[in-house]
């Protein structure tokens, strides 16, 4: 064998060795996308599942009202993270509106105050109404609303993830914005 | 005794012969700068790696200690402050070196900006830099959170909803954040491993890379008004410098270096023995909503540009600005290559400098009040002035017992205290006639809610009435300039 014809055939095996390495990678590469990507993937509405808040009857009518439950995904690390708080708005009868805590703006933690009827969050001063809907600042929309359901005398509701503008509670059209000019 | 010295050089002799290591990091150190350069305002970037150093040693510190667990992280960050010998002083060093670090940082940039040092040869240096300057926020955006409290907890939460406002893959990108359906166990696990071994890991190996170039192409010479930089001549010229008129780095000018970061690192010690570690504030309980989150200092003008922005506005201002600026400071060297470095010569770049510092500012400061924020307690809290109670009727007296029990406080200031997210109150009379005034209130507007379900018709009648003996300084009540013409 002339040392040319040597050379070319070493050179080939070291091409032909990176590409095993190559091969190898990408094989190992679907599992660690898969690990690292399994939660996002994951379709959002899997995470959901029906939550009894209480009784009817402990939510007085034409009141709104603080309740928190225990997230159905949960680990035992999550610790006090696991649980989540909503507001619970007892209309009349069997008509409620169950709200997330979280802003439309930006996640933070809304609160009522039922002598002006208003939600306000301390963040960047976002407004809702009893309703839910937008009363001023800087949200796009209405507070997000978790689907209920009356089962029995109970009030149950839909959730297991946190509401954003893209993992909503519930699909609700944006709000018609009020005078954004001044 | 030479005896023994002889054993010493002996034993460095045995290990140099295998390792090889001394030889080149003498003569890397001993590497010839020009005299111009060995100066004060060149002391940043080793201040800044010295930083790093002790970041890296207080944070190996603090994970013997810490627990990365939702449910344990406070409960371990109190054990740090309260339980163990000089726990609270290891925070507080990580915490305020985490602060100098971001100000050295800036400094640094600022300083290579108007010098010109970013110019040819030099671009690759200044590119690798501002990579680096997203790793130390990316490192204090990731400690922030692993400081597991309140304001970590909420501020997991606004990144979870910029997140979501991204078109397309909103969702995904919030699962891949929160590693979960919610913030918890998994999304702080996520942000221990970025803290601890993802981002050093990548920042550790760039400041490689950015002083590897420093000493390869040499530090920037002091730049000197209308001595232009040429790709085709500036390498000549340089070596040129160099040779002439150059000394060794160590020591004629790292001495400066040293003294420097001797001096940084000391103002670290005197800021955490002084003033202590930060927080952790109250304990990540989502269900405790009695609260107003609020990021670090250093992104503290985030929060208040997010205040101000209108709602249309607000997605695409918070995914194209960003690529826009760190696109920009990328390719500033490739763009602006050549030419002349001094400042005097760049009015653009030195305006530039002090816009961007005097807009940081701004916001920062605003930031530190968040007026666009209602203040929850007012209405409880705050007294209502008792000249504006002395000498007026039970109607009007009612109406400023409305005015508080409708938390208008908490937006509107009088007598100096209360929300400032609505004007001051204590004037409005002059400013806003009855009918004015009567249809703010029910019908809001102008980034007031409406208070028509609310108010009860009486409530309304004595609001108002109070409202209009709000004059200021006995100012002339506002008048309806039409209702005189439409009685004649």
């Amino acid at each position: 064998m002339n040392p040319s014809s040597a050379k070319s055939r070493r050179a080939f095996l070291f091409k032909l060795s990176l590409l095993l390495n190559g091969a190898v990678g990408a094989v190992l590469a679907v599992p660690i996308l898969g690990y690292i990507l399994g939660p996002a993937l994951k379709k959002g509405s899997s995470y959901n599942s029906w939550i009894a808040l209480g009784a009817v009857s402990e939510f007085p009518e034409g009141e709104t009202r603080l309740v928190d439950y225990l997230n159905p995904v949960t680990t035992p690390w999550d610790g006090e993270t696991g649980k989540v708080a909503c507001w619970v708005r007892h209309i009349a009868g069997e008509q409620f509106q169950v709200f997330a805590i979280n802003c439309a703006h930006l996640g933070c933690p809304v609160r009522w105050f039922a002598q002006s009827k208003l939600f306000l969050c301390p963040c960047h001063g976002g407004a809702y109404y009893a309703d839910g809907s937008r009363a001023s600042g800087p949200p796009p929309r209405g507070l997000f609303e978790y689907k209920h359901k009356i089962d029995g005398n109970k009030l149950m509701i839909s959730a297991g993830e946190m509401p954003t503008l893209a993992t909503e509670a519930c699909n609700k059209k944006l709000l018609i914005q009020i005078d954004r000019s001044s | 005794m030479t005896k023994l010295k002889h054993r010493g050089i002996e034993l460095y002799n045995w290990i140099e012969h295998r390792l090889g290591l001394a030889k080149p990091i003498v003569e890397a150190a001993e590497h010839p700068i020009p005299a111009s350069s060995a100066s004060w305002w060149y002391v940043f970037g080793s201040a800044a790696m010295v930083l790093v150093v002790l970041q890296v040693v207080t944070g190996i510190l603090l994970a013997l200690v810490y627990v990365p667990s939702a449910s344990q992280a406070w409960n371990s960050l109190q054990f740090l402050n309260h339980n163990l010998t000089l726990g609270w002083f290891l925070r507080a060093v990580h915490g305020w070196g985490s602060n100098f670090m971001i100000a050295i940082v800036l400094i640094h940039m600022t300083q290579v900006f108007l010098f010109g040092a970013y110019k040819f040869p030099r671009e690759l240096t200044w590119i690798v830099g501002v990579l680096l300057l997203l790793l130390t926020l990316g490192m204090a955006f990731t400690g922030q959170v692993l400081r597991f409290d309140q304001d970590a907890y909420w501020g997991l939460g606004i990144g979870a909803s910029i997140s979501s406002r991204v078109p397309g893959v909103g969702a995904l990108l919030v699962h891949a954040l929160l590693g979960g359906p919610i913030i918890g166990g998994a999304t702080l696990s996520r942000f221990f491993a970025l803290h601890v071994f993802v981002i050093p890991g990548i920042l550790l190996a760039s400041i490689g890379v950015h002083v590897w170039m420093v000493l390869r192409l040499g530090i920037n010479e002091w730049p000197m008004p209308g001595r232009l930089v040429r790709k085709s001549t500036y390498e000549r010229q340089y070596h040129e410098l160099v040779q002439k008129n150059g000394m060794p780095f160590v020591p004629d000018a790292a001495w400066k270096d040293a003294v420097f970061a001797a001096a940084v690192l000391l103002a670290v010690i005197a800021c955490a023995f002084f003033f202590g570690p930060f927080g952790p504030s109250g304990q990540p309980d989502p269900t405790i909503i009695q609260t107003a989150p609020k990021p670090d200092f250093a992104f503290l003008f985030i929060y208040a540009v997010l205040a101000f922005l209108p709602p249309s506005l607000e997605t695409p201002f918070l995914l194209i600005v960003p690529v826009i600026v760190i696109g920009a400071l990328l390719l500033l060297p490739l763009v602006a290559g050549e030419g002349e470095k001094h400042w005097s010569r760049r009015p653009v770049a030195v305006l530039m400098v002090a816009l961007i510092a005097v807009t940081l500012g701004v916001f920062t400061r605003l930031g530190t009040y968040t007026p666009w924020s209602p203040i929850m307690d007012a209405w409880t809290s705050d007294p209502t002035p008792t000249q504006y109670l002395r000498g007026r009727t039970p109607l009007e007296r009612q109406g400023a017992l409305v005015l508080q029990e409708k938390q208008c406080r908490d937006c509107h200031s009088l007598g100096g205290l209360g929300g400032l997210r609505g004007p001051s109150l204590d004037s409005i009379a002059a400013r806003m006639t009855e009918d004015q005034i009567t249809r703010q209130v029910l019908q809001g507007g102008g980034n007031m809610p409406s208070y028509g379900n609310a108010l009860n018709p009486a409530e309304t009648t004595a609001l108002v009435h109070f409202l209009l003996t709000l004059r200021g300084q006995d100012l002339t009540p506002a008048v309806d300039a039409s209702r005189g013409l439409a009685r004649h």
